[in-house]
Order: structure tokens, then sequence, then C-alpha cells
């Protein structure tokens, strides 16, 4: 079952094609990485999927993106809908200015559910998730301004979680964090994909061998590459592959 | 050379800085000068005092109560401590009246000694209390002024606050749709024209006040005169707009667009993402936005002047006439004999006006500040 599907995507800033013909399968409960120099179109990408990229004027697109099934760029699609199915976090850790619990319980509250005891549960299910609820236990009603660089990113994760979404997309979610940080993410990330679908977007080579089990290589706006991790690393097809993962440009 | 030049663009700005500084120093000092001399003055007008016949028992009369007799409102003797008799007025028209038990008079000092069996009644100073305190504002009043300021405070602070409620909602609402919502082209429009509405001189809105708000409000609520704190509320509403909505949009401007992705990314709505997460993170710098607006009401004078109708009577509806301090001063600094006790009274209003725009500048000091520590 593909959990992620899409066909032909072009992309558009202004005049500038920043993707071109991307079709690519990501399977369940798998991690899937996306690498690539900067500008090589893996973010845009990544924001197609849950249409973030909607905010930005001037832009366009053509061909499908089907998510669990479903033509999201197609009529009647729901976005707000949409986007608490696909998760996501971002590059540098951005906590609203409430408290820790009201944090992860953001989603929630915003989905127009009321049940606090509900709300309680799975806020303290979603920290537990994402390996952040013994460092917060005693300190939810604190400002999550107070926590570390790398907390507060483990916290956006759990926020993310708390509305239970089937994907999450993950943008670069370890480069504004030093390595114990970036190491803890990592785990979380392996952790979850027993019941998450994850997509993660990273600079970092050996991160994305250590975490995803297929790897796409994007250059120039076009995918490059697709298949296991493995096979990327250890035996690349292309040539442009071959050069960036062995730290030729990039 | 090259030295040189530094030195003297140094030296450039360092004096105009200091300049300015020294005229904003030195306005205040004239200011305090001008206005603190009041309270050392004689109650009763200066070379004039107030007599009656020395076997009357009233040793001390109040401001009010002078007033009060020589209106003709109180006119027995019985009222204010005295025997039961009816109380007799004399001003002075340049004749030595002929007194009695009954008299009261007001006759420059220089006669007093030359009239048998007379007392001065002994008014004291202006006090602090009356003026502060006081509710009534009649500064040309014979023998005797009264200068209480809490119609005048009552009518700005009336004025202002109705103002600010009018456009508030209003001004939030165009700054969140001007920030948020409006697409480019219509931002390039709307920018310019609240930009414009911060420009027009406020003559021009009391003039369109006084045209038409003024008899429209007459009409519609069929009252004796339309000139009310009504008006000059809508008229100061449409004034302080511009502050309104250009620091309200500017602050909703510095939210972060990684807040606004965070919010949208887990499903909110632009509305809810607006209501929970953007205005929240620019709380302060909306609150500034709305202290800058009072203070801009506060000060205005010109436009509110020509719409409030002027009536110095502390207000119980926003359908009564007001005056409001700077409208006071505006009207009456022209009038007063420099130096009067008039004059000074005018003074004491601005000093209390400095005041209260001080406290204003204070809290949106303090806000900012805030608002900075928050960001980090």
């Amino acid at each position: 079952m593909y959990s992620i599907v899409a066909e032909h995507i072009d992309f558009y800033y202004q005049k500038f094609h920043a993707l071109k013909d991307i079709s690519l399968e990501v399977e369940e409960h798998t991690v899937t990485a996306f690498i690539g120099p900067s500008g090589c179109g893996k973010s845009t990408f990544l924001r197609i999927m849950n249409r973030m990229n909607d905010l930005i004027d001037g832009t366009s697109m053509t061909g499908k993106m089907f998510i669990e099934g479903k033509d999201i760029y197609g009529r009647g699609v729901d976005v707000d809908q949409l986007r608490s199915i696909v998760g996501m976090v971002f590059q540098k850790p951005n906590p609203f200015p409430k408290s820790i619990y009201e944090n992860v319980a953001y989603g929630l509250r915003v989905a127009g559910i009321r049940d606090r005891h509900l709300i309680g549960e799975r806020v303290e299910l979603s920290l537990k998730s994402a390996a952040l609820w013994d460092e917060v236990k005693d300190k939810l009603k604190k400002s999550a301004f107070e926590l570390s660089g790398g907390q507060q990113q483990r916290l956006c994760i759990a926020r993310a979680l708390a509305v239970k979404p089937g994907i999450i997309l993950m943008d670069e979610p370890a480069s504004a964090l030093d390595p114990l940080s970036t190491a803890k993410i990592e785990d979380l990330i392996f952790s979850l994909k027993d019941e998450y679908t994850i997509v993660i977007v990273t600079h970092n080579m050996q991160q994305a061998s250590r975490v995803s089990d297929k790897t796409a290589f994007f250059y120039m706006g076009s995918l490059v590459e697709y298949g296991n991790t493995r096979d990327i690393f250890m035996n690349p097809v292309k040539e442009a592959t071959q050069n960036y993962i062995t730290g030729r440009f990039g | 050379m090259k030295k040189i030049v530094e030195l003297c663009v140094r030296n450039v700005l360092f004096v105009s800085a200091a300049v300015t500084t020294l005229a904003i120093v030195l306005i205040v000092i004239f200011l305090f000068r001008q206005g603190v001399g009041l309270f050392a003055r004689p109650a009763v007008e200066e070379g004039f005092s107030l007599v009656v016949s020395a076997g009357n028992p009233v040793k001390k009369l109040t401001p009010q109560q002078v007033k009060l007799i020589f209106d003709g409102d109180v006119d027995n003797w019985s009222f204010l401590g005295g025997s039961h008799e009816p109380i007799e007025i004399y001003r002075w028209n340049e004749e030595i009246p002929v007194m009695n038990e009954r008299s009261i008079a007001f006759i420059p000092t220089q006669y007093v000694s030359s009239l048998p069996g007379v007392r001065t009644v002994d008014m004291g100073r202006i006090s602090p209390g009356d003026y502060f305190g006081g509710r009534e504002w009649f500064p040309t009043s014979q023998p005797v002024p009264l200068f209480g300021v809490l119609p005048l405070l009552a009518g700005t602070l009336w004025v202002s606050l109705a103002a600010i409620l009018f456009a508030l909602p209003f001004g939030l609402a165009i700054a969140i749709y001007m920030a948020e919502l409006a697409p480019k082209r219509i931002h390039g429009i709307l920018k310019p024209v609240i930009e414009l509405l911060a420009g027009i001189p406020s003559v021009v809105y009391g003039f369109f006040g006084l045209v038409v708000l003024v008899p429209l409000i007459q009409k519609s609520m069929n009252l004796p005169v339309g000139e009310t704190a009504f008006a000059g509320a809508v008229v100061l509403a449409i004034m302080a707009l511009p502050t309104i909505v250009t620091v309200a949009a500017d602050a909703l401007r510095t939210v972060p667009k990684a807040a606004r992705e965070a919010s949208l990314a887990l499903g909110a709505s632009q509305m809810q993402t607006i209501f929970r997460v953007t205005i929240p993170y620019c709380a302060s710098g909306i609150l500034a936005a709305v202290v800058l607006g009072i203070g801009r009401a506060v000060g205005e004078t010109m436009a509110v002047l020509m719409v409030t109708g002027n009536a110095a009577i502390i207000p119980d509806s926003l359908f009564k006439p007001v005056r409001t301090i700077p409208a006071t001063i505006a009207a009456e600094l022209g009038e007063a004999p420099a130096g009067g006790a008039h004059y000074q009274a005018l003074f004491m209003l601005g000093i209390i006006l400095f005041f209260i725009t001080l406290l204003i500048s204070i809290s949106v000091e303090i806000m900012s500040s805030r608002k900075r520590r928050q960001e980090i």
C-alpha cells in the first residue's frame, strides 16, 4: 500500500521551473529521505505533499499528488483537513509562544476537540512518543521558549503527532541542532516508523543512510535516482548520484 | 582631510541632538513656570476684595459660595451660617457702596479702609483641591473665578475613550486584513490611502464633522444640538485610525512566517491561525497601537473644538456637549490676560495634558520592551 503517489509533477515559481516531471511512490510505514544539493527542489516537493506551497504567491503546478489514495489537488479538497493527516516538522524549531502543554494541544483545539481529559491524554502520549515527556512532565505550564533547541524540535514533533497524522514530513529537522540533539531526533524517527510514514529532507548524507529505508536523489529539479537507501549509497546507478554522495559536489 | 570631515559630521550630529533635547526641556520648564504660580494666587481677583459689615458672623466663604451669592442663587445669610437676613449684593461700578449688615460688596482693595464698619472676607488662595477636584469651570466669573478641571478632564477622557472604542475594532480589522489577507494589489492601494488619512489637516476633519456629522447626529437622534461628545468621538476615531492601522499592521508583519506555517501545518484554518497564533504573537505591538491611538485622541485639539459643543459640564451621556482640555486651552488662551490666574490655570491644564501623554508614552515604551524580550 502506497501512502504517497506523485504523478508527473511539474512546479514553477513564476517562470522558474523548480520541479521537472517528478513521479514517485512512498510505501506506508517507511522512512524516505530526499537528498540533493541546495535549490534542487527537494523541499519544494515535500511542501507539495501538504499543499504548503499554496501560501507562496506566483506558483503553479501540473501533475497529480495522491495522499492515501486521494488526489489532494483535486476539486473539493479540504486543505486544513489534509494538513491534519499530513503533519510537518520544520527546519528551525518553531514552537508557539504558549506553554509546553498548549503547544501540543494546539492541533487538537483547532480541530474542535474540547474534551479536556482526551486532550490531556493525547498531550502526554504525544510527548512520550517524542521522547520528551520525562524532561518536561514537571513544567508543562512553562513557556515552550524555555526549552533548549533540541527539546523545542522534539516538542514540534510531539505537536505534529498529537493530531494523529498518517504521514509526517520533516524538512531538515536536525540541521539547526547540535550532534547530541540530532542523534535523539534520529532515534525518534526510527521509533516512529512503526506507526507513521515519514518523509525527511536532509542535507546530511550520513543521516539519510542511518534513518531511511528509501532515498531519492534530486538534482536541478529532477528526480535523478530513487531506490532502497542501501542501493543508492552502495551502488548508485547514475553518475550524478555517485558524485554527490561521495562528496564531489554539493 | 577625511578626519576633519568626520569630525565635522560628528559634531553636527551631536549639536542637533543636543539642541533638540534642550528645546524640549525648555518647553517643559516654560510650561511648569507658567502654570505652577496658580496656587500662590488669591482666590479673589487681584486688587479687589470682598467685604461685609464688621458685625456679620460669616468669616470665610468658598469660591463656590461666592459664585452662588453673586449669581443670586443664594439670597439669605442663613444658608451660609449667618443670621436670617436677605443678602444685598454690590458689584463694583466706580462708586463706593453704602453698606449695611446685609451687604456683601466687591470693591477695589484700596477703598476698603475708606468704608467704615466693614471687614474683608477671608477667601484664601486658589487651592489645588479646588482646582483638581472642582466640578465647575468658570474662569471669567466675577468676583471669584472657578477653576475646576474635572469637567474638562472628564470631557477629554470621555471623548477619547469613546473614540478609541469606535476606532479599535475597525482599525484592527483593517490592519489584519492588510497584513494577513489582502492580495498585493489591494494592499498597494489600501496602504497609501490609510497613510493619506494621516496627512489630512485636523481642521479639515473638524469642518467635515461640523458640516456633515453634526447635523446628521442632531436629526437622527432628535437632539437640541448636534455638537456632542459623540460627534467628537467619531471624528477622533477617523483621525486615530491611521495610527492604529499602521502600528498594528507593522506589528503583525513582525510575526515570523514560521509561526504561521506551524499553525497551518497542524490543520488550523487561516482564521484560526490569525486569532490563535498571529495576534497573540504580537499582542504587545497591537497594544502599543491601541495606546498610541489613545494618545492621538487625547491631544487632538482643532477638530474636537469644532464639533463637541464646548460646554464644561461633566458628561453623563455621549449625546451631550463636552469640552476637552486641548480645546479649552486653544479657545481661552487668547482671551486670558498674560500672567493672570486664568492664564496660569490654562497652563496648568497643559501640564495635566503633558502628564497624560507622558504616561501613555511610558506605557508604550514598557510594552515594546517586553515585546523585544519575548522575541529572544
